[in-house]
């Protein structure tokens, strides 16, 4: 990705089927491993994305293979999209040993060192000082990426979240941060957890050039992040999007959601990102109600291949995982 | 050829070498550059390397850890000194659910080449706060290696070592020995494996970091006595050379373990069992155990070191070994 990319791009046809593609993908992907929970094929902690999907879809769309990227135990869809194959997504939801990180790591950490996907963290705000290391060592090693480091609105709270922002600042280190913010941290919504709800006043209070997006509007989405990103290019410090967003379903599997309303969540459903770019693309007359029952359709064979793949794939045996603790080289003991 | 030197200049010597000939090393941490490094290792490094390479980091243990961490995946061979292993307590989060786990919870993908070096121990009278022994709370993590130099010649090749591991290493410096002047063993020894530093029949006194001269001494005092004492340095803690441990034990059949840290969970306990698992049948006398009380550690100097193992009680827990109290 270079910095003549503008950023606003046309939105063709071909790029709003990638588009709703992309997101179609997140979403019957979850549906399915709901179902597969309830089936008890999944188990331990399995967060949902739904709901949020324009985000995943929008940013990653828009970064390059060289980039790298950190994200949370809510991380499926961004690992999709970044061009984790769902059949080894889905192996490792399974624990199946042809999963993306062998199986070890399950739902919540999912990597891949080839397409630059560094996990995968289920420790809220732990991800980020990782990602200001990645940078640091992009920009030692005179490399042009950037470190898009994901996380929820609840990291905010965390002190890792403001030692990262003041080192990257300080630094002028290319990191793009994005705060997902879905308004709760597990049950707890925002306005009973930081005194300032906005947090990309946070981020400008380390100096560093945020601002807010629609996470639900994808083209709002992707058009934030080619900006970010050739600012990151341009300038070489960091670059902050808070992403307003909803998460549909439960924190987690465990969750009896007693937080919040029904209402709350069905306003929230009637303009979630995928009903909303359906109507725009339909309304506009870029893609007929026929190719999106044929995207919806491919999307569901590629998922329903993906879970004939965990279910025939095997199980790690177990000396080969005990002798997996360290990596060998070097003359220590 | 040898030569006498500081265990700060040895350690600095280390970290000259590995700057110098590694284009992917840099070090990082707090008042590593212009202050020089807190406890002056890092003195002179700065000018001689610039700030790109002799970075000075705010007082944010968690993110330069997990920088540290991020530019290790990164290509890089980080080097990152917390000041002191009391301050490593805010990098906990980094250093066990990151450093340790990334490797092995990606399926191998994932290796994290990081050195984390930290000052540890008491005695300088620096009150509860900045006197914590904690190395074997990171010896607990199965993804973590963990050395403890003890001698001028270790904190000069042990770096090296470190670097060239895929696998974060963490090297516990005693703040006792920083100024402490040795002969240099300029050629590196083999350092994979624990090390007899003096070699003796009958009683074997283990001990690693700033508690081996505490332990030679003792062996001293206890030669005076006719009793020949082996002492053994583990170098390592994790991975722990119980190999050599057995082989002593067989040799000299009574134990005394010295450990700076407070003897419940400790060190000294792990390999109090790890010896009873292995060579129950080869001991004449129960193990016994020179620790830190279990207290928090106090200012006053003779209070501290009343707290502390010395020389004198582990030479009066081997003459009890002996039956000779």
């Amino acid at each position: 990705m270079s910095a003549t990319v503008l950023p606003e791009m046309e939105l063709t046809q071909a790029r709003a089927e990638a588009l709703l593609r992309q997101m179609l993908r997140i979403r019957r992907f979850e549906e399915k491993c709901a179902e597969l929970y309830s089936a008890t094929k999944i188990r331990g902690f399995l967060h949902l994305y739904i709901g949020q999907e324009a985000i995943a879809a929008g940013v990653i769309g828009a970064l390059g293979p060289e980039d790298a990227i950190v994200a949370t135990y809510r991380e499926h869809g961004h690992a999709l999209v970044r061009g984790i194959p769902a059949r080894t997504v889905m192996a490792e939801m399974y624990g199946k040993r042809t999963g993306c990180s062998r199986g070890r790591g399950g739902s919540m950490h999912l990597f891949d060192a080839e397409r630059r996907f560094f996990g995968g963290h289920a420790i809220v705000g732990g991800g980020l000082p990782l990602a200001s290391g990645l940078a640091l060592a992009d920009r030692l090693k005179g490399r042009k990426a950037v470190t898009a480091c994901f996380f929820g609105e609840g990291a905010a709270a965390e002190g890792e979240f403001h030692e990262t922002l003041n080192l990257s600042a300080l630094w002028k280190l290319p990191v793009l941060f994005l705060c997902e913010n879905n308004l709760y941290g597990m049950g707890t919504a925002l306005d009973r957890a930081t005194s300032e709800p906005n947090i990309h006043r946070h981020a400008a209070a380390y100096r560093i050039p945020a601002q807010t997006v629609d996470g639900m509007d994808i083209l709002a989405v992707e058009a934030a992040t080619r900006k970010a990103r050739a600012h990151i290019e341009s300038q070489g410090g960091p670059y902050f999007l808070e992403l307003s967003t909803y998460r549909f379903r439960a924190h987690s599997m465990f969750d009896p959601e007693l937080y919040r309303d029904r209402s709350e969540v069905e306003s929230w459903k009637a303009k979630g990102p995928i009903v909303r770019f359906k109507s725009l693309i339909s309304e506009s007359g870029l893609l007929g109600e026929s190719v999106v029952r044929r995207l919806d359709a491919e999307v569901c064979a590629e998922i329903e291949d993906a879970v004939i793949y965990a279910e025939s794939s095997e199980w790690e045996p177990a000396d080969e995982m005990l002798a997996d603790v360290y990596r060998k080289g070097g003359d220590s003991p | 050829m040898s030569r006498t030197c500081t265990y700060r200049e040895a350690v600095r010597m280390a970290l000259r070498d590995a700057l110098g000939t590694d284009p992917r090393v840099f070090l990082m941490g707090e008042d590593v550059g212009r202050y020089g490094g807190a406890y002056a290792v890092s003195r002179g490094l700065l000018a001689e390397f610039g700030p790109e390479r002799v970075r000075d980091t705010p007082l944010s243990e968690s993110a330069f850890v997990g920088a540290g961490i991020g530019a290790a995946l990164g290509g890089m061979r980080p080097i990152v000194e917390i000041m002191t292993v009391n301050f490593s307590l805010l990098a906990m989060d980094q250093i066990v659910n990151s450093a340790a786990l990334l490797h092995h919870m990606s399926g191998g993908q994932f290796a994290v080449p990081l050195v984390l070096r930290m000052a540890t121990g008491a005695g300088k009278q620096l009150a509860a706060q900045h006197s914590h022994s904690l190395e074997n709370w990171f010896a607990h993590v199965p993804g973590l290696k963990v050395a403890c130099p003890a001698t001028v010649t270790d904190a000069r090749h042990l770096l090296g070592l470190a670097l060239e591991d895929p696998n974060p290493v963490l090297l516990f410096e005693h703040v006792m020995l920083y100024n402490r002047e040795e002969v240099l063993v300029e050629e590196a020894p083999d350092l994979k494996s624990a090390v007899v530093r003096r070699e003796g029949k009958d009683v074997s006194i283990v001990t690693y970091g700033g508690s081996l001269p505490k332990a030679s001494e003792a062996a001293e005092v206890l030669s005076s006595e006719g009793i020949d004492a082996e002492v053994i340095d583990l170098r390592w803690l994790r991975p722990l050379d119980v190999d050599t441990l057995v082989r002593s034990v067989a040799k000299t059949h009574r134990v005394v373990l010295v450990d700076e840290g407070w003897k419940a969970g400790s060190m000294a306990a792990e390999i109090c069992a790890q010896l009873v698992e292995r060579a129950f049948f080869e001991l004449d006398a129960p193990i016994r155990r020179v620790c830190t009380d279990e207290v928090p550690i106090p200012y006053p100097a003779h209070l501290e070191q009343a707290v502390l193992p010395s020389t004198a009680k582990v030479v009066g827990a081997t003459r009890e070994v002996l039956g000779r109290g």
